[in-house]
């Protein structure tokens, strides 16, 4: 999109967040600001996977933790269970955190490395859970059960001693533990080998299923994006692109920018062919100065002048598949459909 | 040298063309736990003008691989053997001193964290002439002249200005094309790219292979491409050679490698990477457990408590490199994917309960870790 609207939002009634016209920035003095998200909307239901998308600095991480309210939204708001977090005081904000939790991208340093694994997991029932030791040990002992990890063996060792993928376990089980109904999880699988990678994206989906988890995604593996989540929106400089269930926005991709990141993920068979005319270019814009109109067009092969004087608004594509490009790669309604 | 002449009497048909002939390498490090075996007799030869793809997981023994062969490995604790022919030089056992003589020159690396791997406090002009001054016995002017065509050639816009950035000014694509540039400047004959790519979004990753590619074309030279994904090396080496557990495990050319895998681990590898092109929420089968001890190893075949097909045999006898059935298609595996052999002892385990088959097969996956040894 880079660009803006809110077409593709569902009914207050079937989500459990809603997230609409979310902006943040950040001052940096003078009169420069960091434009890192830009009014963004999105919901998701109950027990449905977010897939977050995008390169660096697209903004997704910033929307991940603004949601937290870590930091609080410039503005635009946050509702989940039907309550805005942004509107909350600190005391009450406080209270809500039990529901979500957030898994982030390096496991190792994620992990306070001078406290065995037993006191990282069991920190979160200090400040919320049952205050009986035992109680909290049984807790704890369970979730790290859930993961994969034996508890009794794990309990009084410490990160360094477990492997990236262990640690990403643990740092799950800690998330798990208060048994929130949210869970952000920040490139939890980047830091990973591929094989480690598939062992943590299934015990995502077995956990999600168990404990009836809705999980925001972010990466930028597209394929790992796809495996996991129902719902993924691309985002671009601080801004949405797209927003489609996700079989279908990898079998029709709308706008270029998804194209773009389609066509640049490597496929694992020599004989599909690449191409290897894009050596240059491609370099993010500044989010201090982003481009007028839609914020892609610098990168756009299709822009022409309305890209750089109209911003693009969201178009349905088909239910449950939305665009804002002014010449998207497949035909869309042309009225822009305001369910608020 | 017994060892180099008989690798030359074994390989006097393909040695012409090669540049690197490698044999039976092994790179061990020294630690008061033991001996780490990082790498364990290692065998390859690459013709010149090649890619050769080095594919495995952390702790396989790929960088340690492409670190002994350039003789990078200087710490005391580290020792090397076996033999590393380099355009007909030995490389292993000579001196620091004349290495340097062919560093930058001959052979050149590009490494996995263009944040690392550049000096932070020291501006890119300067990281990128000094070794070129040094070997090329030029003048300032001249090595800035050169440096900025060559940081033009890595695709770096308005390259005289870069010439004075310091590597914090620029983004992660634009310092790893400063890495390339670095490694290019003395035109080497032998680029190792380690995982070049790794710490790089997908558009600039897709951007900066084919610059590895373009330049390796102009420049003729052979390629040694180190990653963990198959899906980098897949389009863009000529050969691969999967390690694990210090060792090649199969190695053969890409096309063939990827039509008919034979060594469990490769299948492995590949089954564990999402496809955009299955549907959503396919289950993927992981690769159960942790790549060995290098310091204890386990008995037999190094795969073999991971490996879905394990049986018996596998535990106790470990497999050696032969010949497949193709040209130039090697692997060790006593029980080949793709034989019956391998589809009866997959069967067999299935229905044991092996939790590696279980975990192969998608019935259960993440949940089940296997027992991990060095915990006892």
């Amino acid at each position: 999109m880079a660009g803006s609207g809110n077409a593709h939002m569902r009914g207050v009634n079937d989500t459990l967040l809603q997230v609409d016209d979310l902006t943040v920035e950040f001052p940096l003095g003078g009169d420069r600001i960091v434009h890192a998200v830009s009014g963004i909307s999105f919901d998701i239901a109950k027990g449905e996977t977010l897939g977050l998308v995008g390169e660096s600095g697209c903004g997704k991480s910033t929307t991940g933790r603004a949601i937290l309210q870590l930091p609080s939204p410039t503005s635009g708001s946050v509702v989940l269970n039907g309550e805005d977090l942004t509107a909350l005081d600190p005391a009450s904000m406080r209270s809500h955190r039990t529901d979500i939790q957030m898994i982030f991208q390096d496991p190792i340093s994620s992990l306070n490395p001078r406290r065995s694994v037993g006191d990282v997991v069991a920190e979160p029932l200090h400040v919320w859970g049952p205050k009986d030791k035992d109680q909290q040990w049984k807790l704890v002992a369970r979730m790290l059960d859930a993961v994969g990890i034996d508890p009794d063996v794990a309990r009084h060792k410490y990160p360094h001693e477990f492997s990236g993928g262990q640690c990403q376990r643990i740092s799950i089980a800690r998330a798990l533990v208060l048994e929130p109904e949210l869970i952000i999880c920040d490139e939890p699988v980047s830091a990973l080998d591929v094989s480690v990678q598939a062992q943590i994206l299934n015990l995502l989906e077995d956990l999600k299923e168990e404990y009836g988890l809705t999980l925001v995604f972010i990466a930028h593996d597209l394929a790992v994006v796809k495996n996991i989540s129902d719902r993924v929106v691309v985002m671009y400089l601080g801004k949405m692109c797209e927003m489609s269930e996700s079989d279908e926005l990898y079998a029709h991709p709308a706008h270029p920018y998804t194209e773009l990141l389609l066509e640049s993920s490597p496929i694992p068979d020599p004989t599909v062919e690449i191409d290897s005319e894009m050596i240059a270019g491609g370099e993010l814009p500044s989010p201090i100065n982003p481009p007028s109109g839609c914020r892609f067009r610098t990168r756009c092969d299709r822009a022409d002048d309305i890209c750089s004087t109209d911003e693009p608004m969201m178009r349905r594509v088909s239910d449950d598949h939305y665009v804002a490009c002014h010449h998207p790669l497949v035909p869309v309604e042309e009225v822009t459909v305001d369910i608020s | 040298m017994t060892t180099v002449s008989d690798a030359l009497d074994q390989r006097t048909d393909d040695d012409n063309e090669a540049l690197l002939v490698v044999d039976d390498l092994r790179t061990h490090f020294e630690v008061p736990a033991g001996s780490v075996k990082a790498v364990d007799g290692v065998s390859f030869s690459l013709a010149r003008g090649r890619t050769l793809g080095v594919v495995g997981e952390s702790g396989s023994g790929k960088t340690v691989l492409s670190r002994s062969v350039m003789g990078l490995n200087v710490a005391s604790n580290a020792h090397s053997t076996g033999s590393v022919l380099y355009d007909g030089q030995e490389l292993i056992g000579r001196p620091i001193k004349q290495m340097k003589d062919l560093w930058g020159v001959e052979m050149a690396m590009v490494f996995q964290d263009p944040m690392t791997s550049l000096n932070p406090v020291v501006k890119v002009g300067r990281q990128l002439t000094e070794h070129m001054r040094h070997h090329l016995q030029i003048s300032k002017s001249e090595a800035r002249e050169l440096a900025v065509e060559l940081l033009r050639s890595v695709r770096i816009p308005e390259p005289d200005e870069r010439f004075g950035n310091y590597p914090h000014q620029l983004s992660g694509g634009m310092r790893q094309r400063v890495s390339i540039a670095i490694a290019l400047a003395c035109s080497p004959k032998l680029l190792f790219a380690d995982e070049p790519t790794t710490a790089l979004d997908v558009t600039v990753q897709h951007q900066i292979l084919n610059l590895l590619g373009q330049q390796q074309q102009e420049r003729g030279m052979t390629m040694i491409l180190v990653t963990h994904d198959l899906g980098v090396v897949a389009g863009r080496a000529d050969e691969i050679a999967v390690m694990y557990a210090g060792k090649v495990v199969e190695k053969a050319p890409t096309e063939t490698l990827f039509a008919e895998m034979h060594h469990p681990y490769t299948q492995a590898l590949l089954w564990s990477i999402p496809k955009t092109s299955n549907p959503k929420h396919t289950r993927l089968s992981a690769i159960s457990g942790r790549p060995p001890d290098l310091i204890n190893p386990p008995s037999g075949c190094k795969f073999s408590p991971r490996c879905p097909y394990a049986q018996n045999r596998c535990h106790e006898e470990e497999p050696i490199l032969a010949k497949g059935v193709g040209p130039d298609h090697t692997f060790a595996c006593h029980f080949p994917v793709g034989s019956p052999a391998s589809q009866e002892a997959f069967d067999r385990n299935l229905e044991a309960g092996l939790p590696q088959t279980l975990a192969a097969a998608g019935r259960i996956g993440a949940t089940e870790d296997l027992p991990d040894e060095s915990w006892q």
